[in-house]
């Protein structure tokens, strides 16, 4: 562990990266304490420029505080990201298990369904999830989950098809062990780390696109998110840039801090290909 | 690939590429059925709002008091047909609505995904030839960055900087209003109102491409034809150019083919934030309308784009690269 966390930190990177995660969470904790009450309530008069009337970022065409929809939609944004990767991975991991460890028909059925979902253009895919189902957080979590399986999958296959053929698999079966035994106790602890990699990157996407699918109006219409605040900005930007600047960096920082944290993660969990690279570079 | 293969392999694609058609076609169907309440208004495109007798008529001609499988093949021969169902909304076939706007959409995507390659390939070289200085950070910098923000957003920055605050380009639609041009003054008005949002769409993929580049070409570098090269004594310049940049762009273009979907996706945001009139923006006014017909519309047509561009990169991979052996 000590290891793990001094190769992480070899890299400059993740360290910022982390911080700033650590922030947005923070904040997201914090946010019914700092920006006490809802923050679809009216709080100054409207066009209020950042700095005055103690509006830290400025009101917007309702007189709502930006800064508390920033940091409200901060608890919507990571909720999203999280929820909808777990789902992610639950289907992905369970699709690539089933195609690396049985091979065969089963490999050739899965993959050919992955490649079905990795040809379809799966932001479009993804509107028309939430639009039939009507937008709620439940279908939107359920949208980002439906179109970013399809790596996990692929990465998975690859280390059970690896994997399934050591030794140490070899004697888990002739020690009798059922197949799902084997798979969730031997294998996937050794499949883990290019998981845990892929799982942040994960999250920084679907947060991308919750972002836009919430721009495009098909967000959960009782929540605050950082996409709605810029779609609701965009008309009015020639009269208050505030309102689509500051949740578009809030986005920003929060993409850019996950994917720093994801570098980092693949440097301390594959010390060998970060020597190579760090020889590289 | 020997040439005398390419029958088979072409064939073999092909028939990849019809399943994966027909399978979007159940998607969407299925899709129909999933949606809460009568498929017939869903088909209709205004939830409760069309009338009785529209709903009626609808009911009929799809079938929907027969069994599942006879309504699947109905709907089956009406999208082959290119019969993509009729928005109630804006009165018009979808397929017409979608026909009318895909030319904008195709220029747009084109012009950005030019840009993006080039601009892409040029930076991750520069990257790549410099690795460890200034400039190599630079561009790992900007890559980074693009990565990770928010297409529509970028788009509105460029809005706020270039037509509020300079005033140097219109940021919305596709050619200026109310005035009649001719000849190489409407092209030139055309490509003003391009440039924001090509450069939008394009940004993301420039970065996307110059990490792919800078990536492939320090792997290429390191393999023996390109020491043997240099020891032979080809200047260093042609070392790049043919040896180890001929090799990198293989990865660059299977890149392509997997993007092609998410460039769409793309799309509909970037026509969202600058009006654009293309199936992105139809999207949008369909979806604030929940005109179910047209999206279903935009996404099938959007899936056959893809998979007919994937095919077209499939080729110019088997084509580039000798070697390869495309298996079915």
């Amino acid at each position: 562990m000590s290891d793990f966390w001094r190769r992480f930190r070899r890299n400059r990177g993740a360290v910022v990266g982390l911080v700033i995660l650590a922030l947005v969470i923070a904040v997201a904790a914090f946010a019914s304490v700092l920006f006490p009450g809802s923050p679809w309530d009216m709080a100054t008069a409207p066009f209020v420029p950042p700095g005055e009337e103690g509006m830290l970022l400025g009101s917007d065409s309702l007189g709502r505080d930006v800064a508390a929809g920033i940091a409200h939609g901060a608890r919507i944004s990571l909720m999203v990201g999280a929820v909808s990767t777990v789902a992610a991975l639950f289907i992905g991991v369970s699709l690539g298990a089933v195609a690396g460890y049985l091979g065969g028909v089963a490999d050739d059925a899965v993959m050919r369904f992955t490649e079905f979902f990795q040809t379809i253009p799966s932001f479009v895919f993804a509107i028309l999830l939430v639009a039939i189902f009507t937008p709620t957080i439940g279908s939107v979590v359920f949208a980002i989950a439906v179109v970013s399986w399809p790596p996990v999958a692929r990465v998975v296959r690859a280390e059970f098809l690896s994997l399934r053929s050591r030794e140490f698999v070899q004697a888990a079966e002739v020690l009798g062990k059922s197949r799902i035994a084997i798979v969730v106790t031997d294998i996937l602890p050794n499949a883990l780390s290019p998981i845990v990699v892929l799982s942040s990157l994960m999250v920084a996407s679907a947060i991308l696109l919750e972002s836009a699918l919430s721009f495009l109006g098909l967000g959960d219409p009782n929540l605050m998110t950082w996409g709605f605040l810029i779609g609701s900005g965009r008309s009015v930007i020639r009269l208050a840039w505030w309102m689509s600047v500051f949740p578009g960096l809030a986005i920003f920082l929060t993409v850019l801090a996950l994917n720093l944290v994801g570098e980092g993660l693949s440097d301390a969990l594959n010390p060998r290909l970060a020597r190579q690279r760090g020889g590289a570079a | 690939m020997d040439p005398s293969r390419l029958p088979g392999f072409l064939l073999r694609r092909g028939v990849k590429a019809a399943v994966v058609i027909l399978a979007i076609v159940v998607c969407n169907f299925l899709l129909i059925h999933a949606a809460p309440g009568d498929p017939a208004s869903v088909i209709a495109g205004q939830s409760g709002a069309a009338d009785e007798r529209f709903l009626a008529q609808l009911r009929q001609q799809f079938g929907l008091d027969q069994p599942l499988h006879v309504q699947l093949w109905i709907y089956l021969k009406g999208v082959l047909t290119l019969d993509l169902g009729f928005s109630h909304r804006q009165q018009m076939p979808v397929w017409t609505l979608i026909r009318e706007r895909l030319p904008a959409t195709l220029l747009l995507t084109g012009a950005a995904f030019a840009f993006a390659v080039a601009a892409g390939v040029t930076l991750g070289t520069l990257a790549a030839r410099r690795v460890g200085t200034w400039a190599d950070s630079i561009i790992t910098v900007i890559a980074l960055t693009f990565y990770a923000t928010p297409l529509f957003w970028v788009g509105l920055m460029l809005v706020l900087f270039f037509s509020v605050w300079l005033e140097w380009l219109p940021s919305f639609g596709m050619a200026t209003v109310g005035v009649e041009l001719h000849g190489i003054d409407a092209v030139l008005d055309v490509a003003k109102h391009l440039l924001l949002p090509a450069l939008t769409l394009g940004l993301f993929y420039l970065a996307v491409y110059a990490r792919l580049t800078r990536a492939t070409m320090l792997e290429v570098a390191d393999q023996d034809f390109v020491k043997t090269a240099r020891a032979k004594g080809v200047p260093e310049g042609q070392v790049v150019r043919r040896h180890i940049l001929r090799n990198a762009l293989l990865p660059v273009i299977t890149f392509a083919g997997i993007q092609a979907g998410q460039l769409i996706g793309g799309s509909i945001l970037v026509e969202t934030v600058f009006a654009w009139p293309g199936i992105g923006r139809l999207a949008f006014d369909a979806l604030l309308a929940r005109d179910y017909a047209v999206l279903l519309g935009v996404f099938f047509c959007t899936s056959v784009m893809v998979v007919g561009f994937n095919l077209v990169t499939d080729l110019l991979y088997a084509v580039v690269d000798p070697r390869v052996e495309v298996e079915g």
